[in-house]
């Protein structure tokens, strides 16, 4: 094992975030805080309770859901596009690195993004409403696996994305849908059947039915079939990135 | 000699069907500096690129140091450095983080001593806490030079690294890959610059259309290949050369002031003997007398078309 490696891929990673920090981190902690006041204090008022749980306070794991996966796939994808679109790519597939030395270096990086965020923007949640979190260690979990499992995702993206325009194509047109269809703003139960039926076919509901459980204990689906759903996502995204590396596709030539 | 990395029968297709490389076999030894000379799209970056683990070969293997590419890319690739063609750098890192990402890359514990010397070697220790993307193309190729020595390689590839250099950092390379074989360190460059191979390669290799055309010592090639001609100024002009000379194969140039005698290095009888006696007695007076050796580019061009 190359740990050398991992640690200055991880720490270069890493320092980007801190040259960019306005865009890194200030950016998604402003637009989640207009989410607060919008939905949260003018809206939310107005909104019945949802299983109990205040409007305001019911969408904060909802909106922490929306920021990590758009900010994980981001920051991973954008990760490994880079060098692939400077050229120079050519470096980490000449050193004596293999795909796991590669993926803790980036993806850790962009994994340990999204948490810091996540923990910002939980931090700015408590200072509009006042959060409880039943289970802090199930929600921390959650947390985690989400960032790991969707920079991975992200992972992915960087390596497949030709162009810039494939880069935002996935995260915009697909995961954003996915967030908000998948209960970040709404429980599935105030739904009619038939599309109760059609949003379960959304694996992001799972990740934030889960989420949400860890701080209300309400959940649309039971805990164990979201923790199972994000670990078979897991499991997937690391067998993509596993072949892409073994094959070379969009890396070698 | 020592082989450090054996070429067997390598074999590249690209998805497009172009074959780039077709059954190369090729020994580098330790120690040498070797020069692979082709015309563009010969073959020169796909094979060091195969090499050093950015392209996937079709068939055929590489073994570096004994140990095979694939099987054992670890060891195989810390022994190598690479400086690509393309000034393919970041943007934002400064010139001393990039050397310290690369150091660590190859698995290297980081050497603020070792990366000092290096970018001094390179008159880049000024630069390091620049940005890349502020530095000018020659200093970007210093970069990259500096980048590939970070992890203190034992087989240097340098793929065409003087396209586009000025005269100094010319030269500066060359010294630079001086010291570095006095050390031991191998070198591979390639190049369509014949001059440069003939200045500073100890073997030389010919490729075109993914073929090995031949590999030889510089001066054995010269030697094997190379046509010597031997130039006789004389003291006054003629403008037909003499019938008893015909047998010679002469030819008159600059005006009628020379002749030009074109002989064989390899034959024992050059017939330069008895070319100078048969001059004295057509009455010729000579001025003076030199000759002149094909250069490896008259070689090159040569076997590029046959």
């Amino acid at each position: 094992m190359n740990f050398q490696a991992v640690k200055v891929i991880y720490k270069f990673e890493m320092l980007r975030t801190w040259k960019t920090l306005l865009q890194s981190i200030a950016s998604p902690v402003v637009s989640t805080t207009l989410y607060f006041v919008v939905f949260g204090a003018a809206i939310g008022s107005r909104i019945e309770h949802i299983d109990g749980v205040s409007y305001g306070v019911f969408i904060v794991p909802g909106l922490l859901m929306l920021s990590i996966l758009t900010q994980s796939i981001s920051n991973a994808s954008f990760g490994i596009f880079f060098p692939k679109f400077t050229g120079t790519i050519y470096e980490i597939l000449s050193a004596p690195v293999s795909f796991i030395e590669v993926l803790l270096g980036y993806v850790g990086a962009a994994a340990t993004k999204s948490l810091i965020l996540g923990l910002i923007i939980l931090l700015t949640a408590s200072a509009f409403v006042p959060l409880q979190i039943a289970h802090p260690i199930w929600m921390m979990g959650f947390l985690l696996l989400t960032c790991i499992s969707f920079s991975l995702f992200g992972f992915i993206i960087g390596l497949w994305a030709n162009n810039f325009e494939k880069l935002e194509l996935i995260p915009r047109l697909v995961i954003t849908p996915l967030v908000f269809l998948g209960g970040s703003f709404y429980s599935v139960d105030m739904l009619p059947a038939f599309w109760q039926k059609i949003t379960l076919l959304n694996p992001v509901l799972y990740l934030i039915s889960g989420f949400r459980w860890s701080f209300f204990e309400v959940a649309d689906v039971s805990v164990l079939t979201s923790l199972t759903m994000i670990l078979v996502f897991l499991g997937l995204c690391l067998g993509a990135i596993f072949l892409i590396f073994k094959t070379g596709y969009r890396l070698k030539q | 000699m020592e082989t450090i990395i054996k070429v067997s029968d390598l074999c590249k297709s690209y998805d497009s069907g172009f074959e780039a490389l077709k059954g190369i076999n090729l020994n580098i030894h330790a120690g040498e500096i070797f020069a692979l000379l082709g015309p563009n799209g010969a073959g020169k970056t796909t094979l060091i690129s195969t090499v050093c683990g950015i392209v996937s070969p079709t068939s055929g293997s590489v073994e570096v140091s004994g140990y095979d590419i694939v099987k054992d890319y670890r060891r195989t690739r810390e022994l190598i450095g690479l400086v690509p063609q393309e000034l393919t750098l970041g943007a934002f890192d400064t010139v001393w983080n990039t050397l310290q990402f690369s150091r660590g890359l190859f698995g290297k514990s980081p050497n603020p001593a070792y990366l000092e010397k290096t970018l001094r070697d390179l008159s880049l220790f000024d630069k390091r806490d620049q940005i890349l993307m502020s530095l000018s193309g020659g200093m970007k190729r210093r970069v990259l030079i500096a980048k590939a020595l970070a992890h203190e390689p034992r087989i240097l590839f340098l793929d065409e690294p003087t396209a586009g250099v000025d005269v100094e950092l010319r030269k500066d390379m060359w010294k630079l890959v001086a010291n570095m074989r006095e050390s031991g360190v191998t070198i591979i460059l390639t190049t369509h610059y014949i001059e440069e191979a003939e200045e500073i390669a100890d073997r030389i290799g010919v490729i075109n259309k993914g073929e090995i055309l031949l590999v030889d010592k510089k001066s054995d090639l010269i030697k094997k290949m190379g046509k010597k001609q031997l130039v006789i100024d004389l003291r006054e002009p003629i403008s037909e050369i003499p019938s008893a000379l015909s047998q010679y194969n002469l030819e008159i140039a600059n005006d009628g002031r020379s002749l030009v005698y074109l002989y064989d290095v390899k034959q024992d009888r050059t017939g330069i003997t008895t070319l100078l006696i048969e001059l004295r007695e057509q009455g010729l007076l000579l001025k003076d007398i030199k000759t002149e050796e094909s250069s490896l580019e008259d070689i090159f061009v040569e076997l590029v078309r046959r």
